[in-house]
């Protein structure tokens, strides 16, 4: 076995190795001692971006089970970048709050491998293992304030549904391995593909708790219900985390269990995840117009986003399957930076994450309330931004495939859901703020994540097409 | 060189919103101003190198970059220059730059940051509108579309601290975003069935298909995008926000809904007018709507006592017109009318800024009244603008109006031609109507601090001044005084672009637009006709001008003789038909008919869902008709998360269930 | 030899006790051990098909789900500490501060 084995998990060998290397640094911390524990993390996710680019086009694979293909590449970019914005955020709040820095940044490094692996997965069963690694994380992650009562609520329901759910997609596994007698997906996909299965009822019992297992992951309705708990509880840099890099990493496994291994079946599973799209798009955005917490109106939306996403599998076109990669790069970028600005908003004492809260934020932190307007319109798909051209490309790929009403349903929706977007722009730019304490300014580093995060929001609604090209190419190799 | 003229205005933008604040009041005004005038001198001499071309081939195009491109569908950022767009870039940036001179005295009162706010959302407005008309495809028209949407949504809801303006923006937001939902599925309609988006491509590839008889997709993506149009350009039944936006600043009144943003819904079909031609259904259904909204909008004009919200029903009158003349076929004169209109109704409007300003906010024409002595500028120029949108010769309201008229009844909708000579009346009564009672007879104003209240809750700004008497009273300061003249110079001549051949007149402006409405293949002059038939169509069309012109004549005279020469007359018809009277000042009900039919039933089913749920409050800011719809559903489907987890994953295994029954019983 | 059907059947059932307890019982820490049976039904199913297709694959997964239920439930345990300390009770109804 040569080098050449390895190269499909260099990019992962790096973030465990930050990963590890963190975990020590902090065990031989003195108690007082201040350590770079973010530029370290940091270190290991830029040496994995570097290993990504460079084994772009390359197709390794290594085991068997692993591959790196552009595909999953592409998502690792977006997964990695997700991880890079959170450090960075969190480098003043973490020590602002008094979190274990240690352990945060190891959990998020693992929770990053988790993701990175789920994305270049082969193998169900490697699929599994790779989304518990991410899930397992991320549960502490969301209890990370371990003093908070709301924060632990979180964490246990989040754990306890997510285990569920991990035994549904796990049953699904089992028998996709009974019928194929194989956990490959390249095998599965032959077996099905050579023999009609549409009549099996164990392969579509197989589909139907795969569907359960990964929608419940993705946060799709009726399995959404976990996540605007979970999101609310947890803090607003793990939410902002976690509503991006773990939807990315299932949406990727999702699309490509799917669109690849499971693609001859699809005028079965299809009308499913009809339904489950539209009804998440409808319910995500419906429920999201009374909430009055920022976190948990974001949740909805990103439930609503999910169904989006899903639209881009229904349609299971060549535009569809590039444009779900648009869309989640666009709407990574989008969430973690509307995150991040609630996140460093609030305190520990003053979460600062309620609606009434960014009354005047126009005259109190300019440059913050403009960036959020920026971030509000991109979800509210409003053009010129990232999340305009995404939901442009994929309902345009829902109507190539002649499903009309999930685009008039889409589209209905992205209507409604601007006005509770407009509602917090409102707040900001049109209202006198009441008694209550002015947040605090806001950390140089982290406003200048967000400027870029930002700029990148606007350059994927204003120049979209060098990433689509890069979307449409990824797809290629692979489905 | 094309893509100079909307991006001087984004300059203006970024400026003026990320340091205004910082600058002086005169140098963010100044200079949203100067890029302005800067990018008017672009398009002119842009529009001046369109012209020099032979009137086949006037198109300048620039390609900025390739927008989207996936497999074999690419959607190009590309401007495109061609009589129809120049006609538009010449009004938006013409009339735009007078607006920004006038609105840096209008706004004087506002604080330092404020000023710059606004000037940064008027630059903001004018850069997507540009984008909406020289975009050479439905995705770019979509962008400035939507954002003017935008721009418009924040400029009435400037006074931010009045409550109406809150729920006027949120009213105008709401409407427009229904509208552009249709807008957005007929253009992927369009998409998926032409497989481009580009105005050319898809007029060449209708152009050589035949008309649709009966409806058919055509007609369908056109419908759409007609519903679009009613939304942005406030027609029946999506009108009824623009009366509210006049709670924004009047300049914004003046610029963005009546001279510019509300007439794209008239431009978006003269872009298409190759493919509405296609569909005579829709075009019949545009036709229709424009005529019962230019009536329906003229009456209701009449009983109104707000200056500024009898201009505003005025407007959706006049867009009446527009798509009447789009409806019938007449694009050219539509566009016409668009073109003249834009000149008197900015007029209008800064001549009522004009007087609202001079009496610190007050609104109401009942107590005005004499103010011609103390406003002669004011008063000439709206007179002007009255006369021209009375459509008296020579104004220009006349030659447009005209020809709209003429075209409704020479292609055969003779009903629709009686409609628009009632509105006609209806025009000319309620502008004078407007003008004898702000203007003429006795000052009926407070004489004392007891009207300074009420212009204090309209307006906190104008809290220093301790009252208006008679004799605070001043007339526009000069920067104001310019742009009305100037303005009232173009309403009075513009007409004249468009002579038509019955005044012995050629119709340039009919011949400059014509190529922009025919398919690019076929390009080339009208038709021309036998000498015979143009001689009895001549005929025709010099009947038909003299008959408006005695309507317009009787409308004056009537509100004359109402108004002014016998004041009781209108108290006394008032009195005698109190039904008609209340109908007419309540808008016909439309309001309440909305507020009764969806959201009283809807915003009970929120308040029960509220109280069973728990004492929350739905945000104070949420007071809002569409919103509570929404909202009520909301509060009622968000009790299904209950907070227990074992709900949440019974809740999961039944999605389970149902996905297995569904593969077991399908 | 005992047919393929028998074991399904029997892992079914076993799948659907877990199930059932997590959405019924009251109290964390059945709940904990409810997903546990869940998982092990699971295991059950996937040694029976490696079984039946006379390959080793289903019983090697069945030890990485259970390396991976060891470590949730270190999660979980870890968790319902935290949880105990807060409000002292174990009734998974006391949590629900987060809601609608």
């Amino acid at each position: 076995m040569g080098t050449s084995a390895f190269d499909a998990v260099i990019p992962v060998i790096c973030v465990t190795l930050a990963g590890l290397v963190v975990l020590l640094a902090e065990s031989f911390r003195k108690k007082q001692e201040r350590m770079p524990l973010g530029g370290l993390a940091l270190i290991g996710l830029i040496g994995a971006v570097i290993a990504c680019v460079l084994l772009w086009d390359r197709n390794a694979t290594s085991f068997g089970m692993v591959t790196a293909d552009n595909y999953a590449l592409f998502v690792n970019l977006i997964i990695l970048t997700v991880g890079i914005l959170t450090v960075v955020f969190s480098q003043h709040t973490v020590e602002r709050d008094g979190l274990p820095a240690g352990e945060y940044y190891a959990l998020l490094l693992f929770a990053i491998v988790g993701m990175m692996l789920m994305v270049q997965a082969t193998d169900l069963l490697l699929v599994f293992l790779a989304l518990e690694t991410m899930s397992i994380a991320v549960y502490v992650l969301t209890g990370i304030r371990f003093n908070d009562a709301r924060g632990t609520e979180a964490a246990f329901k989040y754990f306890l549904l997510g285990a569920f759910a991990s035994a549904f997609l796990l049953y699904g596994i089992a028998f996709l391995f009974g019928v194929t007698g194989t956990t490959s997906l390249d095998g599965i996909g032959t077996v099905v593909a050579a023999q009609s299965m549409s009549g099996n009822p164990m392969i579509l019992a197989a589909i139907a708790l795969l569907i359960v297992g990964f929608g419940f992951k993705v946060g799709v309705v009726p399995f959404h219900q976990w996540s605007p708990d979970a999101y609310e509880g947890a803090p607003a840099l793990v939410t902002g985390f976690m509503s991006t890099g773990v939807k990315a990493a299932a949406m990727a496994a999702f699309a490509r269990i799917f669109l690849s291994s499971l693609e001859p079946m699809i005028t079965d599973w299809a009308p499913v995840l009809w339904g489950v799209a539209a009804i998440t798009m409808i319910l995500g955005t419906v429920v999201g117009v009374a909430q009055t917490n920022l976190k948990r109106m974001l949740a909805y939306s990103s439930i609503a986003h999910a169904g989006y996403l899903l639209v881009g599998i229904v349609a299971g076109n060549e535009v569809g399957k590039a444009a779900i990669l648009f869309y989640l790069a666009a709407y990574a970028l989008t969430n973690v930076a509307g995150f991040a600005i609630i996140g460093l908003l609030g305190t520990k004492a003053a979460p600062n994450d309620d609606l009434r809260d960014y009354a005047g934020l126009w005259h109190t932190h300019p440059a913050l309330a403009g960036l959020m307007t920026i971030v509000l319109l991109s979800l509210g798909g409003f053009p010129p931004t990232a999340g305009f051209i995404a939901k442009w490309y994929i309902f345009s790929a829902a109507v190539g495939s002649g499903y009309y009403w999930l685009a008039i349903i889409g589209f209905l929706s992205s209507v409604v859901s601007v006005f509770f977007y407009l509602r917090i722009v409102v707040m900001m730019f049109m209202t006198e703020r009441d008694a209550r304490p002015v947040p605090l300014p806001v950390a140089a580093s982290a406003m200048a994540g967000l400027a870029v995060t930002v700029a990148a929001i606007l350059y994927l609604g204003i120049l979209p097409s060098r990433v689509i090209d890069l979307a449409a190419a990824s797809i290629s190799t692979v489905f | 060189m094309l893509s100079l003229i909307p991006l001087l205005p984004f300059a203006g933008f970024l400026v003026n919103a990320s340091m205004g604040r910082r600058l002086p009041k005169a140098a963010s005004g100044g200079l949203a101003s100067a890029v302005m005038v800067a990018s008017f001198l672009v398009a002119v001499q842009q529009v001046w190198a369109l012209a020099a071309l032979p009137a086949g081939e006037r198109a300048l195009s620039q390609t900025v970059f390739t927008w989207i491109a996936s497999g074999d569908f690419v959607i190009d950022l590309t401007f495109r220059l061609d009589p129809l767009s120049a006609v538009m870039i010449l009004v938006i940036t013409g009339i735009g730059s007078l607006i920004h001179i006038y609105s840096t005295a209008y706004m004087h009162e506002e604080t330092g940051s404020e000023f710059a706010r606004y000037f940064s959302y008027l630059n903001l407005f004018v850069f997507f509108m540009l984008l909406l008309v020289l975009g050479s495809n439905f995705l770019v028209m979509f962008v400035g579309w939507e954002g003017v949407g935008l721009c418009s949504y924040l400029l009435i809801g400037f006074y931010y601290t009045k409550k109406a303006a809150g729920d006027a923006s949120k009213k105008a937001f709401i409407v427009n975003r229904i509208g552009d939902y249709a807008f957005i599925l007929g253009t992927l309609l369009a998409l998926v069935t032409f497989g481009t988006l580009d105005f050319q491509q898809i007029a060449g590839q209708v152009a050589a298909m035949p008309p649709e008889v009966t409806f058919g997709t055509f007609s369908l993506i056109t419908l759409l995008l007609f519903i679009g149009a009613t939304g942005k350009s406030a027609q029946i039944p999506l009108y009824t926000w623009l009366p509210d936006a006049m709670e924004g600043p009047t300049p914004v009144s003046a610029l963005i809904h009546a001279a510019t943003m509300v007439t794209a819904g008239v431009y978006m079909i003269g872009r298409n007018a190759v493919l509405f031609e296609a569909a005579p259904l829709t075009l019949t259904i545009v036709a229709v709507v424009g005529a019962l909204t230019a009536i329906f909008a003229g009456t209701i004009a009449i009983a109104q006592n707000d200056i500024k919200r009898v201009l505003a029903y005025s407007t959706v009158s006049q867009l009446g017109y527009m798509f009447l003349a789009m409806g019938v076929g007449a694009f050219g004169a539509g566009i016409f009318h668009l073109f003249t209109h834009a000149f008197f109704k900015a007029l209008l409007f800064l001549g009522s800024g004009a007087v609202i300003h001079a009496l610190h906010h007050e609104q109401d024409i009942r107590h005005m009244g004499g103010l011609k002595a103390k406003l002669p500028v004011t008063y000439w120029t709206f007179l002007i603008g009255s006369i021209a949108i009375a459509g008296v010769p020579p104004l220009a309201g006349f030659f447009s109006k005209d020809e709209v008229l003429f075209y409704t009844f020479y292609n055969g909708h003779q009903l629709l031609w009686v409609v628009g000579v009632i509105t006609s009346l209806l025009t000319a009564t309620y502008m004078f109507r407007l003008v004898f009672l702000t203007f003429h007879g006795e000052y009926r104003g407070p004489q004392s601090a007891q009207g300074a209240q009420r212009a204090h809750g309209a307006h906190g700004a104008a809290a220093e001044h301790s009252g208006h008497s008679e004799h605070s009273v001043h007339d526009a300061p000069p920067a104001m005084a310019v742009v009305l003249i100037l303005l009232a110079i173009g309403s009075a001549v513009v007409g004249f672009l468009g002579v038509p051949h019955a005044l012995g007149g050629h119709n340039q402006f009919g011949e400059w637009l014509h190529p922009s409405f025919v398919a690019p293949a076929a390009h080339g002059m009208a038709e021309a006709a036998s000498a015979a038939d143009e001689a009895s169509k001549i005929a025709l069309e010099r009947l038909l001008m003299a008959i408006s012109v005695l309507v317009a004549l009787a409308g004056i005279a009537l509100a004359f003789g109402v108004w002014v020469r016998r004041p009781e007359i209108a108290d006394r018809a008032a009195a005698q038909f109190p039904g008609v009277h209340r109908l007419l000042l309540n808008k016909y009900y439309v309001d309440e008919a909305y507020d009764a039919a969806v959201v009283q039933p809807i915003h009970r089913l929120s308040q029960d869902g509220l109280w069973r749920a728990m004492d929350v409050k739905v945000v104070d800011g949420a007071v809002n008709a569409a919103g509570q719809a929404v909202g009520g559903l909301s509060a009622v489907l968000r009790l299904v998360q209950t907070g227990s987890v074992r709900s949440y994953a019974a809740s999961t295994f039944l999605g389970a269930v149902v996905i297995l029954g569904y593969f077991l019983w399908r | 030899m005992i047919p393929l059907s028998y074991y399904l059947v029997l892992s079914g059932a076993l799948f659907a006790i877990g199930t059932a307890g997590v959405f019924l019982r009251r109290n964390i820490i059945t709940l904990l051990l409810s997903v546990e049976i869940m998982l092990n039904a699971v295991n059950l199913t996937f040694v029976a098909f490696g079984r039946q297709q006379g390959v080793v694959d289903g019983q090697i997964i069945t030890f990485f789900v259970m390396t991976v239920a060891a470590a949730e439930a270190a999660v979980g345990l870890g968790l319902v500490i935290a949880l105990f300390r807060g409000r002292e009770s174990l009734n998974p109804e006391a949590f629900t501060a987060l809601k609608w």
